[in-house]
């Protein structure tokens, strides 16, 4: 008896890899397989010559190719698309998540035509970012459009240049770069540190303060000891020109995260709220102690696919302000250019690596955080 | 179990990572060796001229739909003409300048199946990225047997060629350095034509006190497009080939001028240029917001063609600042890949091209003029016939932002130095920039 369970279990097992086995070949080729011949394209210097010959000549050369992104002077374009994406990512990520939230708890509170408005928040996001670029190019337009406004009031004339602005704010030496970073980082370990001490949880206090202590060091003791990034000081900072593409990025996506909360606040259990009104919360307490802490794994969601929108963003941005505009770069426009009309393959692969790593440590963490959460609910 | 299922995952997933790169990294050993023997044998393959009668298909491959459609069609009714065996297959691919087909032509030279013959900006656009990799056929037999070597100019044929031959058939030719101006409304404000961009800068004081732009710009190639007639303006036509062939340092004093005149350009320019396409930037002189535009002369096409004005009487010219006397040059030609399937009708392609009869159709069409000397100039336009004029009679130098003087590399870096110009307004920073990628990209020393 035992034995024909068993073999009708290992049948089972071996149907299941047949079926799933032509896709896992096809991913491994087409997916990973190409992640490693990038990997491996960026560690040569194919393209530093007769890049397109029928059998090219590509050298290894280490990590050179990244050594010179993030040092040389010519690369200089490649550090300030980083900090743009920075920039992007925060405000993105920001102005529509509010947005999103405003809308949803609007529209929560049973309007009349709801399905009406529910499209037209949500319409933006079926176009294409080439559509949305080209409408917001003309709206943004110098001596047009959105500067137009205030002529309606009887005023003058906005002359805000939007995406063909130079000006920068913000400005930070790229020689300091690691500190800045690091120095978010440090006040977010002192936090969990205080945390944890209090809730006498000395294992992971332990953890957070040895995390804090190299932080710190880097910061007070090895920045000053250590050769700086790079040899000569290097302005960056949030270019305004960005702006513009923001606020279409953020026109584009709001009605999304709208939509994404709307189904989690319409989730939440009627009598959840009845309770907090009995309790004596007004609507606004309503939404700020109970709503939002309830609909977090909504935003944690919106988050990782935000963010990773603002890392591709590529289409909006070409079609805005085109490819050249360095005020408004981005890496993944840096890589096509180097790559497809440099002919740099070598050096645009290293930049596709680049972006691919940063992806990367956004999407693991919330990869184990959800198949965690799957396992223990 | 749990744990082991895990590990498994991870193993086969890095498994995959490693295979491609292994895979890929064997293949390009092997490949490597084979090319460096193929590379040190240096065997460049010429045309072979035979009086087969060409027949089959023959794929041409352009950027040119739309507006310019036309002018292709007549090249190909000329070559039906002389040829109807062969059945023209006419693969274009919109897109200005050529940036989406540049990329399909990339990928199918690649996956090796080039087209039969597909256009290109002459010059080191062309030998920088096809030559280099042994990807063209020499055509100098072909340029001896047409008697080509004679009525194309001199300046031509070295900008185009190399020490190993020549590499395509210029089929027409822009000029670069071309001001434009709307002569009524310079007589109204009682500006004249500058001669140098010292009396530029004069005639612009006086523009500006008006309240009228004195030079207009558009978006970031124009502004490459205006640094070539700055850089030859002020560094003279010798100065400026030297520059091209490594033996005048980007560092030198001279060229560091060049970037600080274009400083002092840029503060008589319009504030919204960087949003403005090349027409916006010619209607700003057309309705007088403006006084001059440097632009080439497809903007004469533009003025003529769509909005309807007469040359000479509606809108003027001139040779930018400082550029009498030299004809920045750009020009579109074709050539035979390695590898192509139908030399023959390639070959006939290219004769036809290079043919008065083929050159005098297209180009009235086009808007430029034709690369030969000795062109029906009666076909043309009264531009058209000053430009020819000045082609046959002026010293010739190549464009950079078209393709004629530098690689691909270089003009893609070079579009990055000039944005970080543009936003410090460094002119020794952006002169060591310019150094570095003339060295990374083999043109500086």
């Amino acid at each position: 008896m035992a034995t024909t369970i068993s073999r009708i279990h290992r049948r089972d097992i071996i149907k299941s890899v047949l079926i799933v086995l032509p896709s896992i070949i096809l991913i491994g080729i087409f997916v990973y397989g190409f992640i490693g011949n990038t990997i491996y394209t960026s560690l040569t210097d194919w393209g530093e010559s007769a890049g397109l010959a029928l059998h090219p000549v590509k050298h290894f050369v280490g990590l050179n190719n990244y050594k010179k992104l993030f040092t040389d002077i010519i690369q200089n374009r490649f550090r300030q698309d980083l900090v743009n994406m920075v920039f992007y990512s925060i405000f993105l990520l920001t102005g529509t998540l509010s947005l999103g939230l405003f809308l949803a708890v609007l529209l929560d509170r049973s309007v009349k035509y709801e399905g009406f408005f529910r499209t037209v928040f949500l319409y933006p996001m079926s176009l294409s970012f080439i559509v949305t670029g080209t409408i917001w190019r003309w709206l943004l337009a110098p001596s047009g459009g959105v500067n137009l406004i205030p002529e309606i009031f009887g005023l003058p004339r906005g002359k805000f240049l939007w995406i063909s602005n130079r000006q920068t704010i913000l400005i930070f030496n790229w020689q300091n770069v690691l500190t800045i970073l690091l120095v978010p980082f440090t006040l977010l370990m002192i936090y969990l540190l205080i945390k944890n001490f209090i809730k006498a949880d000395i294992k992971k206090g332990i953890i957070y303060s040895i995390a804090a202590f190299f932080f710190l060091l880097y910061i007070f003791v090895l920045r000053n000891i250590l050769p700086p990034v790079l040899p000569y000081k290097e302005p960056h900072g949030f270019k305004l020109a960005t702006i513009g593409i923001i606020i279409a990025a953020v026109w584009q996506y709001s009605g999304y995260t709208m939509a994404l909360y709307l189904a989690g606040l319409r989730g939440l259990p009627a009598s959840i709220r009845e309770a907090s009104k009995i309790d004596g919360a007004t609507e606004f307490q309503y939404y700020l102690k109970i709503a939002i802490p309830n609909i977090r794994p909504i935003t944690l969601s919106a988050v990782i696919i935000l963010s990773h929108i603002s890392l591709k963003l590529f289409d909006l941005i070409y079609a805005m302000a085109g490819a050249d505009n360095i005020n408004t770069g981005h890496p993944s426009i840096n890589m096509y250019l180097t790559t497809f009309r440099a002919n740099q393959f070598a050096m645009g692969a290293a930049m596709a690596v680049v972006l691919f790593i940063i992806a990367a440590l956004f999407i693991i963490p919330y990869m184990v955080h959800s198949h965690k959460e799957r396992k223990s609910g | 179990m749990k744990r082991f299922n895990k590990i498994l995952l991870l193993a086969v997933v890095s498994a995959f990572v490693v295979t491609g790169t292994a895979v890929f990294a064997n293949g390009t050993q092997e490949k490597t060796s084979a090319a460096k023997a193929e590379t040190t044998k240096a065997n460049i393959q010429r045309v072979v001229l035979n009086n087969n009668k060409p027949g089959g298909d023959l794929e041409i491959f352009s950027w040119w739909a739309g507006d310019e459609g036309p002018a292709l069609a007549a090249l190909i009714k000329v070559f039906k003409k002389h040829y109807p065996n062969v059945n023209v297959i006419n693969a274009t691919i919109t897109g200005g300048s050529g940036v989406n087909a540049k990329a399909v032509l990339k990928t199918r030279m690649l996956g090796g199946a080039p087209p039969d013959s597909f256009q290109v900006h002459a010059g080191q656009e062309l030998i920088g990225t096809w030559v280099i990799a042994n990807r063209m056929v020499d055509l100098t037999p072909l340029f001896k047997q047409q008697g080509w070597m004679k009525v194309f100019p001199k300046d031509l044929l070295n900008l185009i060629g190399t020490k190993d031959g020549i590499w395509s058939v210029p089929v027409n030719i822009h000029r670069s350095n071309v001001m434009w101006y709307v002569p009524d409304n310079l007589k109204k404000w009682g500006v004249t034509v500058p001669k140098t961009w010292d009396e530029f800068f004069k005639e612009a004081d006086k523009l500006q006190a008006k309240g009228i732009v004195p030079l207009a710009l558009a978006q970031a190639w124009t502004v490459n497009h205006l640094w070539e007639s700055v850089a030859l303006g002020v560094l003279g036509a010798d100065n400026y080939e030297a520059l091209w062939k490594g033996n005048l340092s980007w560092t030198d004093p001279k060229v560091v001028k060049v970037w600080e005149t274009m400083d002092r350009i840029l503060k008589y320019t319009n504030k919204d240029a960087a949003s403005l396409s090349w027409q916006q930037a010619t209607d700003m002189v057309v309705k007088g917001k403006a006084a001059f535009n440097i632009m080439g002369d497809w903007a004469s096409g533009y003025m003529s063609t769509t909005l309807k004005l007469t040359p000479k009487k509606d809108y003027g010219w001139a040779p930018s600042p400082g550029t009498s006397g030299n004809f920045i040059f750009l020009a579109d030609s074709f050539g035979l890949p390695v590898g192509a399937k139908n030399p023959d009708a390639t070959v006939a392609w290219l004769k036809v091209c290079g043919s008065k009869e083929g050159q005098d159709a297209f180009n009235p069409l086009k808007g430029s003029i034709s690369a030969r000397t000795d062109s029906d100039l009666s076909l043309y336009n009264v531009y058209s016939k000053s430009a020819a004029k000045d082609w046959a009679s002026n010293r010739i130098v190549g464009s950079l932002t078209h393709g004629v003087v530098a690689n691909e590399g270089f003009m893609n870096d070079f579009s990055s130095v000039m944005e970080m110009f543009l936003n410090n307004r460094n002119a020794q920073q952006a002169a060591n920039a310019c150094q570095a990628i003339a060295i990374q990209n083999g043109i500086g020393k």
